[in-house]
């Protein structure tokens, strides 16, 4: 059991394993997101039934809720990875993190926007400051946080143990933001319209969406593994295994 | 058992460095007044609509006020060569860390605290503000130097410096301003603000667990490069 | 070259401050590897090599100050990483910066390095470095190379065993390069280990660690 465990730790650490293996992988989940995806997207956008209090409008949950969801949970693997990096020295543990970080951005800005053409037929603005999206707006901060002391760092060591710092001191505060920004909201407005409740979701509204917050999972999956092996590839680029690699890809 | 710095003789000399550009402490405040005094300017000095916003005008100042401090807390150890020497002391570099967060929030947090009141005047806050305002303050603005320290030592050193620090720790401070503006408002309606400030309390107890180990984990990393 | 004298290194390390198989690596280049050294009470060290080569690589592994690095560090042969604190108890280092805050005289800056020295020691310590009558003058007024030996001024006060210099004998005159030499001497005569970096010729014998620039090495998988 002990050895077996060990030999998965060293194996993890191993960028030539990471490739390897997500090579075999990465088909898989695309094939699985990308049938999820339209089968949910198509089921969502044109067979679900229309809600009755706000028409069709609402039909941007199947993006919106699976981009705001995603984008939360990147932001805690993005500190795990960061923490299993900072504890046990793991290079590819910060590698990792470090991918996630743009990609976990880019689905909040995602969240924001269809947040917003949510809202403009909703609320008639571009705009409203409901908790849901403050506290999206906010995780958009943490990870622009991150990414710029990344940024701001010249050797690749200290960048990443910084980063990995600053994910987990805002992992740790994003329950304590949320947990505000929700009392914050309930001060101001009286209970709003909401994008989701679940409860009171009719099955051919609720399944479509989880087909699509898998969906994006496996396509998350799909891209960090891409931009790892992206990474790998020109951190190890002057090992023998690489220039195999490379050469045999040359002479196709 | 050769001797070693001790932690209170660093406490002494910071105080004496500060008390030797004593100038220089004013800074914070001179910028808190500031800030208050362009919402008039830049809005309405109406007495009516300021007083509407006044707690969040003060708070906002103060957080940035700190914000603008914090620069000072490592950055002249670091550049004459002092903070390498702490970090060579066999002690843990988390008790340094949390020497530095009081000493700031001496030379910051508590001077703000002390002034708020003057800007609730100028500002039209209505009386039941006042008492919530203090409170909040007091216990909010430790919080911010237990936060802000992590930012610090995040930056320090780095000669991108500048901006980077503030983005980093402003979504860290915002439940600190969501529950403290909201206490004090709280306190302006006659409403009992005494749940906000065990909020805070409990933030801030929290994160004088938690930060200091944070802060010196930064201070190990930044002093590496 | 570093030295790769495994046949003649004990396998459980017994001197004061031991490195075993060190190899640092930066900017994938690889600044030394298979570096052993065994450094006893009484010795002198010179870490010598030209610019870029890893002396201050080194002496920052040796400090623990986050430099990274293959290898093992044993102090008093205990492995480093248990033994940090006792280490850190008996380590003077003087390194490029000076380590003296400008707001204050030399006496109060020493106050403050050397807890437990009295004033009267303080004030000797300031004669020996040459800063007679400055005492009391705000380190801000002092050039250079007066802070500089503000700072030298602690090896006059504190009873560290192990002391790690990095150029110290930038921007003192012949006089005081004399004074600090003899002083060092002393130190190791009286059990100390002093481990060095400087350009300056020495006028005493010292064991060299000489580092030299690797080749870039294809890291094999």
């Amino acid at each position: 059991m002990w050895s077996a465990l060990k030999r998965l730790y060293h194996q993890l650490g191993s960028p030539k394993w990471f490739y390897e293996i997500t090579s075999r992988w990465s088909p898989w989940f695309l094939w699985i997101g990308s049938t999820l995806m339209i089968i949910g997207v198509v089921w969502g956008l044109a067979f679900a039934p229309a809600d009755y209090l706000q028409g069709n409008s609402f039909r941007i949950i199947y993006v919106h809720v699976p981009a705001a969801l995603l984008s939360q949970s990147a932001y805690i693997m993005m500190a795990v990875a960061g923490l299993v990096g900072l504890v046990w020295n793991m290079k590819m543990s910060f590698v990792v993190g470090k991918t996630i970080a743009p990609i976990g951005a880019s689905l909040a800005i995602i969240a924001l926007v269809t947040g917003a053409i949510w809202g403009k037929p909703t609320w008639g603005t571009w705009w409203v400051w409901d908790a849901r999206l403050t506290s999206m707006l906010i995780l958009l901060f943490l990870y622009m946080g991150v990414m710029a002391i990344y940024n701001a760092i010249e050797s690749e060591e200290m960048a990443n143990k910084a980063a990995a710092v600053l994910a987990l001191v805002g992992s740790i505060n994003i329950p304590i933001i949320k947990y505000s920004v929700e009392w914050w909201n309930t001060l101001h407005q009286p209970a709003t319209i909401t994008l989701t409740k679940k409860p009171t979701m009719a099955p051919e509204m609720f399944i479509p969406l989880v087909l699509t917050i898998i969906g994006l999972y496996c396509w998350f999956a799909v891209w960090v593994f891409a931009r790892t092996r992206n990474e790998i590839l020109w951190r190890e680029r002057r090992t023998k295994w690489v220039k195999s690699l490379l050469n045999t890809g040359a002479n196709h | 058992m050769a001797q070693t710095f001790s932690l209170m003789a660093i406490f002494k000399r910071d105080l004496l460095i500060a008390f030797r550009n004593r100038g220089e402490l004013l800074n914070p405040l001179m910028f808190f007044l500031m800030v208050a005094s362009l919402f008039p300017l830049a809005v309405t000095p109406d007495p009516k609509f300021l007083g509407l916003i006044a707690p969040g005008i003060i708070w906002v100042g103060a957080l940035l006020a700190t914000l603008l401090s914090l620069d000072l807390m490592f950055k002249s150890d670091f550049e004459d060569g002092s903070l390498e020497q702490m970090l060579l002391q066999p002690q843990p570099t988390l008790l340094f860390v949390m020497v530095k967060t009081l000493l700031h929030w001496l030379m910051a947090g508590l001077p703000l605290t002390l002034m708020a009141p003057v800007l609730g005047v100028m500002l039209a806050l209505p009386e039941g503000g006042y008492w919530p305002l203090v409170f909040s303050l007091l216990l909010g603005t430790p919080t911010l130097s237990l936060l802000g320290a992590i930012g610090a030592a995040l930056t320090v050193g780095l000669k991108k410096g500048g901006m980077l620090m503030p983005l980093l720790i402003l979504p860290l401070y915002i439940p600190v301003l969501i529950f403290a503006a909201s206490s004090v408002q709280a306190g302006v309606d006659g409403n009992s603000y005494t749940g906000h400030l065990a909020f805070l309390g409990a933030y801030l107890a929290l994160m004088l667990v938690l930060a200091p180990v944070a802060s010196a984990a930064s201070l190990k990393i930044s002093i590496a490069r | 070259m570093p030295q790769l004298d495994e046949q003649n290194t004990p396998k459980v390390p017994t001197a004061l401050l031991s490195g075993r198989a060190l190899m640092c690596e930066r900017d994938d280049r690889v600044l030394f590897s298979k570096l052993n050294f065994d450094w006893h009470e009484g010795q002198i060290v010179r870490i010598s090599g030209p610019n870029g080569a890893g002396k201050s690589t080194l002496i920052r592994i040796l400090l623990g100050l986050g430099a990274s690095y293959d290898g093992q560090l044993y102090f008093d042969g205990k492995p480093m990483h248990s033994a940090r604190y006792d280490f850190r108890s008996e380590l003077l280092y003087l390194g490029h910066q000076v380590g003296i805050k400008t707001s204050l005289t030399p006496e109060e800056n020493l106050k403050w390095l050397c807890p437990g020295a009295s004033s009267a020691d303080i004030h000797t310590a300031l004669r020996k470095v040459g800063l007679y009558g400055f005492e009391d003058v705000l380190a801000q007024g002092l050039s250079a190379g007066q802070q500089r030996r503000v700072a030298l001024a602690r090896l006059y006060l504190e009873p560290k065993a192990i002391w790690i210099l990095d150029e110290p004998f930038t921007a003192i005159d012949k006089e005081g390069v004399v004074q600090l030499e003899q002083h060092i001497i002393q130190h190791a005569q009286s059990g100390g280990l002093v481990v060095l970096t400087t350009h300056h010729q020495l006028a005493f014998d010292v064991q060299e660690l000489a580092l030299g620039v690797q080749a870039t090495q294809e890291v094999l998988s």
